[in-house]
C-alpha cells in the first residue's frame, strides 16, 4: 500500500540521501519524491509517495524520526490531509481539434502556458487521481509528453513540532586528562 | 584575538577538550598535516596494522570505559577499510568518532588519488556522519560528533575532513554550544507507564527479567539488581548484557536464545511478565517469534523510541534511559512491598511465585552449563572453565565471533559490566585481538584475555605486531578446533556433514609465529598440560600467544535450530558426529 509520509529535515548536504536510504535499504520503492525549502531557509519540507510493507510503516516512521537531520516525520496516509500534484503536458493536436482540447482544459480547471502551431503546453494541479484523467483526456486528442512533480502534502491539522534547544558545552566537554 | 592555528591542531584540541587521550589509526597522504601535530601532542597515537582494526580496538576501548574511542584513517582505502569496524558499533550501539581524511575540496569528484566518497559510503553504517570542507564548522562538528556518538542510544559517528581544511589556518573559535534541533533524545521513562510496569510486575505470577546491552551503556548495573531483587524475579542476561547482573547473583539464569541455557529458554517460554530491559529481541534470542515468551505480557525499557515494537508489541512501553526508569521503577516496586507487607498475603501470588522459582531452580538442575572434560583430549567447554577460574569474574575476556564466543558466554563468569567484549549484533570475525589492544591501553592494570578462534586470529594476526611494539601484555588464548567451527557444526547437522571450505589447513606454528614478533607461545593439546599453560600465560609480563588444540568436531549445546522455538531446544548431539574421511 502506498504510504504518504511528509517530513521536515534540515537543509544540508546528505540529508535526503539518509532519508531515501532508510528505503532503499528495505528494498521500497519510491513513487514520488518532492523537496523544497521551507519558510526557514535551513530548512526543508519533503513528501515521498512510497510502497511500504503495511506491518513496516509505522517502523519507517520511527526510523526517519530518528535520523538527527529529521526535525519530524509524519504519515499522513491515514490521517486528514491534502495531497497535490501538478502535471504539464504537451500535446500536439492538429488544428481542428485545439478548441477542443482548450474546453477539455477548462473543465479541468487547467492553464495553457504555452501554445504553438504544433499544440499546446498545459498545466494543471490536482490530487494525483484527477491528473491521471487528465492526462488520459489529452492523450486522446494527439501525442503527448508528461511531467509530474510527485505529491506534495500538508497536514489539516497542525502537529505540535517539539525541537530540541541547544546543548551548551560546558555539560560535554570534560577537561582533557592529565 | 586567538593565534591563527592549522585546522588540524584545532581537531586535535577539540579532541583533548573531548578527554581524549588515546587513538587507534593508520596515517596516509591526507591526514598528514593531522599527523604532523600528534607528533609533539598529548593525545597517544597507537599505530595499528590495518584501519579495520583501528575500528576495533577504538570499540575496546569505549566496551571497556564506556568513553567514546576514536580512531582515524586516511581517505579512500582507508576509510573503506574502517566500515566493518563502523558497523559493528552500529549494531552493538557502542560509541565511537572515527576521523578520516578526504582529498583537497576542490579535487572532490575528480577521481583524485585516494579518492572515496566516505559520507556516501558510510552513511548507512553509522549513527550520524560529517563531511567537513569548510575550517569554520570543524570545531562545531567535532563536538557534535562527540555528542551524538555518546548520547542517546551511542553508536559510531564519522567526521570526514578534507586536507585543505586540515592545512588552511584560522581562529579557534570556542564552541557554547551544540545545537541539533532534530535530535531527540529521550531520558525520563513516562511516569504513568513506569507506575503500570511496577504494578504488573507486583502482580505477576511468573516475573522474568530479560536484560541487555542497554544496562552495560547506560551503567545501570546497580538499579538491575536492585530491580531483580525487589521484584524477586529471575534473570535471564543476553550476550550483549553479560556481567551487568554478577553471574553469581542468586538471581541470573545465565544467556538465552540460540545457545543458551535451557533454563534461561524455558523461563522465557513460560514467563507471564516479561520485564525487557535495554534489549532489542534479537533473532538470535527470541528463535521463532510466535513462540517467544508466548503467555508473557512484556514490559519494555529502551531509550530508542524504534525498538519499541519492532519486533514484540509491549503491553507496556517505556522510552527512556533504561538507568533513569529503573530508578523510578525501584522506588515504586518498593512502595508496593511495603504496602503489601501491611495486607494480608495474596496467597495464590505468593505460592505461584514459590512454584515458578522452584521451577526455574529445577530447569537449571536438570541441565545446567557444564564444564566438559575429557582425558584424552580438550574439550572447549574445559578451556572456558579454566578461563573462567583463572578470571575470578575480574579478567577483561574479547572474544571474536563462532563456536568459542558462545562457550565463552555459557562458561566464563563475570562479575561486572565490560569485562566481556564481543561483536555481538554484526559478529565480526577479527574482532577479538584489535577489541583486546583497545581494552588493554584502556585498562593497563586488568588481565585481558584475548580469545579467539583459529579462523578469527588469522584474520587479525598483523596486531600481533601492534601487541609487540607496546609490549601489551594480553594473553591470547587460541581455541584451535582446525575448523571454522560454527559454519562446521551448521555443515554437520544441517548439510549431511558436507564440510565445504570450513578445515583450515595450514596454521602456524605458534612458537614461531610468537618468536618472530618476540615473545612467548606455546601449543598444546593434552588436557593435563591446560591448566599449567593457563598459568603460565598469566605469570608471563609480557604478551602471550596460546594455541590450544581443542576436539574437533565438538558442538555447541544447547541449540535452538534456526526457525524453531526456544521450547525446542536440542541438548546434545542426537548420534555420535561421523568425522569425515579425507
Amino acid at each position: 500500500m502506498l504510504q504518504v509520509i511528509s517530513l521536515l529535515l534540515e537543509n544540508k548536504p546528505g540529508a535526503l540521501m539518509r532519508v531515501t536510504g532508510l528505503l532503499s535499504q528495505r528494498g521500497y520503492n519510491i513513487e514520488s519524491l518532492t523537496v523544497a525549502r521551507t519558510l526557514d531557509p535551513e530548512l526543508s519540507r519533503m513528501t515521498i509517495v512510497v510502497d511500504v510493507d503495511s506491518t513496516q510503516r509505522q517502523q519507517v516512521i520511527k526510523q526517519m524520526n530518528k535520523l538527527i537531520n529529521v526535525l519530524q516525520a509524519n504519515d499522513l496516509t491515514e490521517s486528514p490531509a491534502v495531497v497535490r500534484e501538478l502535471v504539464m503536458v504537451r500535446v500536439r493536436t492538429p488544428q481542428e481539434s485545439r478548441t477542443a482540447v482548450l474546453k477539455e482544459s477548462e473543465i479541468f480547471g487547467a492553464r495553457v502556458v504555452d501554445s504553438s502551431t504544433e499544440g499546446f503546453v498545459i498545466e494543471t494541479t490536482g490530487d494525483p487521481e484527477k491528473l491521471g484523467e487528465f492526462i488520459d483526456v489529452m492523450g486522446s486528442y494527439g501525442e503527448i509528453d508528461v511531467t509530474r512533480s510527485g505529491a506534495l502534502a500538508i497536514a489539516l491539522e497542525a502537529r505540535k513540532l517539539r525541537l530540541q534547544p541547544p546543548v551548551p558545552t560546558k555539560e560535554l566537554i570534560t577537561e582533557p586528562r592529565p | 584575538m586567538s593565534t591563527l592555528i592549522s585546522g588540524a591542531r584545532m581537531l586535535a584540541e577539540c579532541l583533548a577538550r573531548e578527554g581524549v587521550d588515546c587513538i587507534f589509526g593508520y596515517p596516509g597522504g591526507v591526514t598528514l598535516p593531522f599527523y604532523d601535530v600528534l607528533y609533539e601532542h598529548q593525545i597517544r597515537h597507537v599505530l595499528v596494522r590495518h584501519e579495520e582494526n583501528a575500528a576495533f580496538a577504538a570499540e575496546g576501548f569505549a566496551r571497556t570505559t564506556g568513553r567514546v574511542g576514536v580512531c582515524c584513517a586516511t581517505s579512500g582505502p582507508g576509510a573503506t577499510n574502517l566500515t566493518t569496524g563502523l558497523v559493528d558499533a552500529l549494531m552493538d550501539s557502542i560509541p565511537i568518532v572515527a576521523i578520516t581524511g578526504q582529498v583537497t575540496s576542490k579535487l572532490i569528484g575528480s577521481d583524485a588519488f585516494q579518492e572515496a566518497d566516505t559520507f556516501g559510503i558510510t552513511r548507512p553504517g553509522t549513527k550520524h556522519n560529517y563531511l567537513v570542507k569548510r575550517l569554520e564548522d570543524l570545531a562545531q562538528t567535532i563536538h557534535e560528533a562527540f555528542y551524538v556518538a555518546s548520547s542517546g542510544r551511542p553508536g559510531p559517528v564519522l567526521v570526514d575532513i578534507t586536507k585543505d581544511v586540515l592545512q588552511a589556518q584560522g581562529h579557534y573559535q570556542p564552541v557554547t554550544a551544540v545545537h541539533l534541533p532534530g535530535y531527540k533524545v529521550f531520558t525520563e521513562g513516562h511516569t504513568g507507564q513506569i507506575r503500570r510496569a511496577a504494578q504488573l510486575i507486583q502482580e505477576s505470577h511468573r516475573p522474568l527479567v530479560y536484560a541487555g546491552g542497554g544496562i552495560v551503556a547506560a551503567n545501570a548495573s546497580k538499579e538491575l539488581r536492585e530491580t531483580v531483587e525487589l521484584a524477586d524475579a529471575p534473570a535471564v542476561v543476553t550476550l550483549m548484557g553479560l556481567g551487568s547482573l554478577p553471574a553469581e547473583h542468586p538471581n541470573f539464569i545465565s544467556m538465552p536464545g540460540m545457545h543458551g541455557s535451557y533454563a534461561a529458554n524455558m523461563a522465557l517460554t513460560n514467563c507471564d511478565t516479561l520485564i525487557a530491559l535495554g534489549v532489542r529481541f534479537d533473532d538470535r534470542v527470541t528463535g521463532r517469534l510466535a513462540a517467544f515468551a508466548p503467555h508473557a505480557k512484556v514490559i519494555h525499557v529502551d531509550i530508542d523510541p524504534a525498538e519499541i515494537g519492532k519486533i514484540r508489541a509491549p503491553e507496556v512501553p517505556i522510552v527512556g534511559d533504561v538507568k533513569r526508569v529503573l530508578v523510578k521503577l525501584n522506588r515504586l516496586l518498593a512502595e508496593l512491598k511495603t504496602a503489601e507487607a501491611k495486607e494480608p498475603a495474596d496467597e495464590t501470588r505468593s505460592a505461584a511465585r514459590r512454584a515458578w522459582w522452584h521451577q526455574v531452580r529445577q530447569w537449571k538442575l536438570d541441565h545446567p552449563l557444564q564444564v566438559i572434560t575429557s582425558e584424552s583430549e580438550i574439550k572447549p567447554q574445559h578451556l572456558m572453565g579454566e578461563i573462567d577460574r583463572l578470571s575470578g569474574g575480574q579478567a577483561i575476556v574479547t572474544s571474536d565471533v563462532g563456536q568459542h564466543q558462545m562457550w565463552a558466554a555459557q562458561l566464563i563468569r563475570f562479575s561486572e559490566p565490560r569485562l566481556w567484549l564481543n561483536s555481538g549484533g554484526l559478529g565480526s570475525m577479527g574482532f577479538g585481538l584489535p577489541a583486546a589492544i583497545g581494552a588493554q591501553f584502556a585498562r593497563p592494570d586488568k588481565l585481558v584475555f584475548s580469545l579467539v578462534g583459529d579462523g578469527g586470529f588469522q584474520m587479525s594476526i598483523p596486531e600481533l605486531s601492534t601487541i609487540a611494539a607496546h609490549g601489551l601484555p594480553i594473553k591470547i588464548v587460541i581455541m584451535n578446533n582446525g575448523y571454522l567451527g560454527m559454519v562446521r557444526q551448521w555443515q554437520t547437522l544441517f548439510y549431511n556433514n558436507r564440510l565445504s571450505s570450513t578445515e583450515i589447513e595450514g596454521f602456524p606454528d605458534t612458537e614461531k609465529l610468537a618468536a618472530a614478533y618476540g615473545f612467548k607461545g606455546r601449543t598444546i593439546d593434552k588436557p593435563w598440560e591446560l591448566r599449567s599453560a593457563l598459568e603460565e600465560a598469566v605469570r608471563e609480563p609480557g604478551p602471550y600467544l596460546l594455541n590450544v588444540k581443542v576436539s574437533s568436531m565438538e558442538n555447541v549445546y544447547p541449540m535452538v535450530p534456526a526457525g524453531a522455538g526456544l521450547g525446542e531446544m536440542v541438548l546434545g548431539p542426537p548420534e555420535p558426529v561421523a568425522v569425515p574421511s579425507k
